[in-house]
């Protein structure tokens, strides 16, 4: 039987493979209640605003949702878990709860993904999510205490093992890893996952996306795109990409630079554009469609989906347009020693 | 976007390592983690492009050290930019490290020292945390010593990484550097071993490196420094063509090969390639009498020395040293009563000495910017003296305030550096913008600064319509200030008809660095200006007035210039190129493109005029070019050998035909090209480069060749304020790409084309392209729309493949870069197209499938 990875592959030769769009909002919208949140789930704290609580206590408004994207055309759906770990469920009292929150999520998607692969005989992947927790290894949240560190390599790595597991546990065919505004934070979830590898004796593929702090192409910790790839090709990431950040138009030379160097398939999940002065994203479905459809245009891109803002109307407008175009074809790379700091340097081999 | 620095030969620092470094190790042991972290920002900024990190030290907590540094060097950018090598014989060491690394770091090292399950077992920890690394070539046995061990064992320890899917990219071989030298005989192969064992290691194992750490070598002779940096640098002469890729070793530890003494170089190369009996004996008697000789050659060639202060610093200035420029200045100060008396007495009096000499012609460019240097050095120290001294702020009493820019989409800045050094010497104040200068910038900055007047340059076509825009907006805002236009493609005629009326003020253009001090001062002057300015204005009007008379009469029609094209004898066409594929050169050898350097260009641009050799005989200028020409040679020694720039180029071949003027690539890319409109005499023909295609089939090249990696070098001049090493670099730069695409097309002819494969020529038939085909460039007068050059290197996919970028004005990154397309036709010449008619222009933007407007403004020099 072929592999998640395989399978992947074999479709993204096809077409450009379309993921899902945000949660947050589409939640939002939905007006939910304090004891929608809780339910009966006993939890001390107030769980409004914990999105990642649903799957246990209102798991029919996720399943709707997913069930939006996959209407709208999504190939891959993701989980609905980007905090799903325990030091964000801390700050509501729930991290007891990580285990079987990441489960259920995955397993919701999971079953949805089946339903609609069953339908129409077209694959459908379910992406578990993994946000790069509110923590960063690579700073020091004291001005005066630059060495100061909240957390440590090993702690971070053990959190991020506890939700890898529960993901794969429940059906999730890859390991997310997204928003990455820490290129450590990110390594230290590569080694949870590859120790998780061993654990359970077989490939658990992760696909990555990176977020940029400011136009000039860096992220939080200061990598540029390039130093990114380098820093985490280890992982070998069926698919690696830039999420967030900011809208299509602003991203577009980050992927484009991306696309140039690596043998992974690309994946981006812009923004609805930047957001206006309430704060909100207000960029039209077609606005994002027409901008994506460029980057399709020129073969670029393998995987496209929306980030902040965006809606099952994008989603669907974006499947629209870029249907039928051709994929990004894979970058061969050459042999050389790719080492980074926070900028590239390569050695020829 | 910034690509990725490649390197061939990297040199890592010691100086953040406890056992490599005693000053280093002080402040580790005593705490001083604030002055540690500096020592290793001075690492970065001299250069290193790795940083080693090394805690063993006995009385250290090696893992607490290490983590603590580690964090600290993370949250500095200029540091944490560069790769990290976390290097310790304690594996919980090295795995402390790694939490806290977040790029993609070197671990040094792993080896079988403790057996195959925990060389292993590192290895694939070194996988999961994302790490290159160095493997020792040591086993069970203990550390290899002989050639055949240290290949033994560094193929076992391939075979097993290679097994369990290490990349073997990511292996670094370091096959155990041992003392020579020592009077004990089995040492003496040491050297030789090392770097005949890297030749086979390099072999037997694709694609991996090796590295070894070099004061091993030199160890018996501590204490002698000559010889050690002399050793080291023979021995990496020898052992980086074996293979070495990587050395740890100070940067200051190192000599350039060909300056060492010749008797001591000997010496060396005995020792190291075990040339002679008694080699050890030899070296060992000659180091004595190298033992302090730096200091007393020093001390004689020093008269001057002696002088007073004020006839030292003087002397300092003329002749340009700067050695000692700080101290004198500080002496100087000391002994006047205000620090600014020091500028406004012997500095000033110095520089107008220089002024008077360069002014007089007995002085040249390249003493001037020496000059300047000393003068800006002592300066800069004595600046906070001044600013100490309050009432003192703002005396040194500048002629006047100068911006100075290239202008937006150009990066070229040669030029602009000399006029601004000129300009610092006779006393203006410069503020320097820097290259690709957005026009609300220099407005901006020229109304805070209470500027007398803004100079623009730029060297490439389509900066003169940003000049434009530049003078359009200086309208708009209604100043008042002159403006100077400079740069090579710049003219007087360009000036008059297109930037001049687009700016009320007076627009100026500046011939050259030797004018620029002229025209500031009348433009400056109470007295001469009004004048001066009236002068420029009918001059200008003139210009306008004689090419209006000029028309348009002597343009043909479109149609009857392609009736006068010329008519190539395609049976005489070249053949299809024998290696048709595309090629790619990562890093074309330095020392082989330094051999067919064309020098002319070189000194010109330092405005020395005359050809080379000639030159350096010359009986005005040939001093200066001679001094200057050493000056080139010393350098050019260092990059080579310090491997500071990278060639890299790539070229590929089309197979085509032709519709009308168009070149038509077999996948459908079209190549517009322009034809020549002024009317010719009987026999000339109207030529268009399409005319050099078959339009039944034939094939065409094109080429891009760049010299990366300079930018750490200009940032060290910068930071010492010596722009004469600065110019002297960018214009180097220039003469490698210049010779990398002669070469290339040298190459192409003969081999990969073959077109030619029996041409012989002399470097001086080279210069003088004495050969079959052209190479025209995008943007040059046989292919003036610089607009064609990302097609090219869409082509060529020349930024991923080599690293060079285009910039709006499709100004090349690196800024010392060539392109073109190669023509192999026997009858392909160089043409300029110059004035076209508007309806070429139509037609050729119809062709191009462009804005009317947009075609009109990248074509605007050959519209007027």
């Amino acid at each position: 039987m072929m592999t998640a990875r395989e399978r992947l592959l074999e479709q993204a030769k096809q077409r450009i493979l379309i993921m899902d769009g945000a949660f947050g909002t589409e939640i939002q919208n939905k007006g939910l209640k304090e004891d929608d949140y809780a339910g009966d789930l006993g939890l001390g704290h107030d769980q409004q605003g914990n999105n990642d609580i649903l799957a246990l206590s209102k798991p029919e408004v996720l399943a709707e949702i997913t069930r939006d994207y996959l209407e709208a055309g999504s190939d891959i759906v993701s989980t609905n878990t980007f905090s799903a770990n325990s030091i964000s469920q801390a700050d509501y009292g729930a991290e007891g709860l990580v285990r079987e929150l990441n489960v259920a999520s995955a397993g919701l998607a999971r079953k949805l993904a089946d339903e609609y692969a069953a339908k129409d005989g077209r694959p459908r992947f379910v992406c578990g999510a993994i946000g790069p927790t509110n923590k960063t290894l690579s700073l020091s949240p004291e001005v005066e205490d630059p060495g100061y560190r909240e957390i440590t390599f090993d702690y971070l790595a053990d959190v991020y093992q506890e939700q890898a597991a529960g993901l794969i546990e429940g059906g999730a065919d890859f390991i997310l890893i997204e928003t990455i505004f820490d290129t450590l934070n990110a390594k230290a979830a590569i080694f949870a996952v590859k120790r998780l590898e061993q654990e359970l004796g077989h490939e658990v593929p992760i696909m990555l996306s990176m977020t940029l702090t400011d136009l000039s192409g860096r992220n939080l910790s200061g990598h540029t795109v390039e130093a990114f790839w380098h820093s985490v090709r280890h992982a070998n990431p069926v698919a690696i990409g830039l999420n967030c950040s900011f809208g299509a138009e602003q991203l577009r030379p980050h992927v484009q630079h991306l696309a140039k160097l690596t043998d992974s398939l690309i994946l981006a999940y812009p923004n609805a554009g930047l957001p206006n002065e309430l704060g909100e994203y207000d960029e039209m479905p077609e606005t994002t469609a027409a901008f994506l459809r460029e980057w399709a245009d020129e073969g670029m891109v393998n995987m496209l989906g929306g980030c902040c803002g965006s809606t099952p109307a994008h989603i669907a407008a974006i499947a629209e347009t870029v249907a039928g175009k051709t994929p990004r074809a894979p970058v061969k790379v050459v042999p050389a020693t790719r080492l980074a700091g926070l900028e590239p340097f390569v050695m020829a081999a | 976007m910034n690509d990725a620095t490649t390197a061939r030969f990297v040199n890592v620092g010691e100086r953040t390592n406890v056992t490599g470094s005693a000053r280093f190790k002080k402040l580790i042991l005593s705490g001083d983690y604030t002055t540690a972290v500096e020592v290793a920002r001075q690492q970065v900024e001299n250069g290193a492009q790795i940083i080693d990190v090394n805690m063993d030290e006995g009385l250290l907590d090696a893992v607490e050290a290490m983590t603590t540094f580690l964090k600290l060097i993370a949250a500095e950018p200029d540091i944490a930019r560069v790769p990290t090598m976390i290097d310790s014989s304690r594996w919980e060491v090295i795995e402390a490290g790694l939490h806290w690394v977040s790029g993609k770091p070197i671990v040094n090292s792993i080896s079988l020292k403790e057996g195959e399950d925990q060389f292993l077992e590192h290895a694939r920890k070194c996988m999961a945390y994302g790490a290159a690394a160095v493997v020792m070539a040591f086993d069970e046995d203990g550390q290899a010593d002989t050639r055949t061990r240290k290949v033994e064992i560094c193929k076992r320890a391939y075979d097993l990484l290679v097994g369990i899917g290490f990349p073997p990219e990511d292996i670094i071989f370091d096959p155990n550097v041992f003392a020579v030298a020592t009077g004990i005989e089995e040492h003496d192969r040491y050297g030789l071993d090392f770097i005949e064992a890297v030749r086979d290691i390099k072999e037997q194992c694709p694609h991996v490196h090796t590295s070894g750490g070099l004061s091993n070598l030199s160890f018996s002779f501590r204490g002698n420094e000559t010889v050690r940096r002399a050793m080291h640098s023979v021995f990496l002469y020898h052992a980086i063509p074996a293979g070495l890729d990587m050395a740890i070793v100070n940067a200051g530890q190192l000599d350039v090969y060909d300056q060492i003494d010749p008797k001591l170089r000997d010496a060396c190369e005995d020792v190291i390639l075990m040339r002679r009996e008694g080699a050890t004996e030899a070296l060992i008697d000659l180091a004595e009498s190298f033992k302090g000789t730096d200091k007393v050659a020093e001390k004689q060639a020093e008269e001057w020395r002696s002088y007073d202060v004020v006839k030292r610093l003087e002397y300092a200035l003329v002749r340009g040293i700067d050695a000692h420029v700080v101290a004198d200045a500080e002496e100087a100060r000391q002994g006047a009563d205000r620090p600014i008396e020091v500028i406004e007495g012997p500095l000033m009096a110095g520089m107008n000495t220089v002024g008077d000499l360069f002014g007089s012609g007995k002085m040249f460019l390249p003493q001037v910017v020496k000059s300047a240097r000393v003068m800006k050095k002592a300066v800069a120290h004595l600046i906070p003296f001044i600013e100490e001294e309050k009432e003192a702020l703002g005396v040194t009493q500048a002629k006047g305030k100068i911006i100075m820019a290239t202008v937006k989409g150009d990066v070229h800045d040669i030029g602009k550096n000399i006029v601004g050094v000129v300009l610092r010497c006779n006393g203006y104040d410069v503020v320097d913008l820097g290259v690709m200068v957005p026009w609300p910038k220099i407005l901006e900055t020229a109304k805070q600064e209470n500027a007398d007047m803004i100079g623009l340059s730029g060297l490439i076509t389509p900066s003169l319509d940003e000049m434009v825009t530049v003078a359009e907006e200086m309208q708009r805002a209604q100043m008042k200030m002159p403006l100077l236009i400079g740069g090579a493609t710049t003219s007087k005629v360009y000036t008059a008809l297109r930037i001049d009326p687009a700016y009320k003020g007076p627009v100026i253009h500046v011939l050259d660095a030797s004018r620029a001090v002229g025209v500031a001062s009348k433009l400056l002057s109470d007295t001469q200006r009004d004048d001066y300015v009236g002068e420029i204005e009918v001059d200008y009007e003139k210009v306008r007035i004689s090419r209006e008379k000029k028309g348009k009469s002597d343009l043909l029609p479109l149609a009857d210039a392609r009736a006068n094209a010329f008519k190539a004898d395609f049976t005489d066409k070249a053949p299809a190129p024998a290696h048709p594929e595309q090629h790619v050169f990562d890093d074309w050898d330095l020392s082989d493109l330094r051999d067919c350097f064309d020098w002319t260009p070189f000194f010109r641009s330092w405005e020395l005029a005359g050809t080379f050799p000639a030159i350096l005989k010359d009986k005005v200028v040939g001093e200066s070019a001679s001094s200057l020409y050493e000056d080139a040679q010393a350098m050019l020694d260092q990059i080579i050998a310090e491997k500071w720039l990278t060639a890299r180029g790539t070229c590929g071949f089309w197979h085509c035909t032709r519709d009308g003027d168009d070149v038509i690539l077999d996948d459908g890319t079209r190549l517009p090209m322009l034809r020549q409109q002024i009317a010719k005499s009987r026999d000339r023909a109207n030529f268009c480069l399409s005319d050099f295609i078959d339009p039944t089939g034939d094939w065409i090249g094109g080429f891009a060749v760049g010299i990366h990696g300079i930018e750490p070098h200009l940032e060290r001049f910068k930071a010492d304020n010596d722009d004469y090493n600065d110019i002297l670099l960018k214009a180097l730069a220039d003469r490698f790409a210049e010779s990398f695409a002669e070469r290339l097309h040298q190459h192409v002819r003969t081999q990969l084309w073959g077109y030619a494969p029996r041409e012989q020529l002399t470097n001086q038939a080279l210069i003088k392209e004495q050969y079959r085909g052209i190479r025209p460039a995008p943007g040059y007068p046989a292919c003036p729309d610089h607009t064609l050059k990302p097609i090219l290197f869409d082509l060529l996919d020349a930024t991923n493949k080599v690293g060079i970028t285009l910039t709006e004005s499709q100004a090349m990154l690196p800024t010392s870069a060539v392109s073109g397309f190669y023509f192999a036709h026997p009858e392909s010449s160089y043409f300029g197209v110059a004035r076209i008619g508007e309806d070429q222009l139509e037609d050729y933007a119809n062709r191009r499938g462009m804005e009317l407007s947009t075609a009109q403004r990248w074509l605007r020099p050959n519209l007027h």
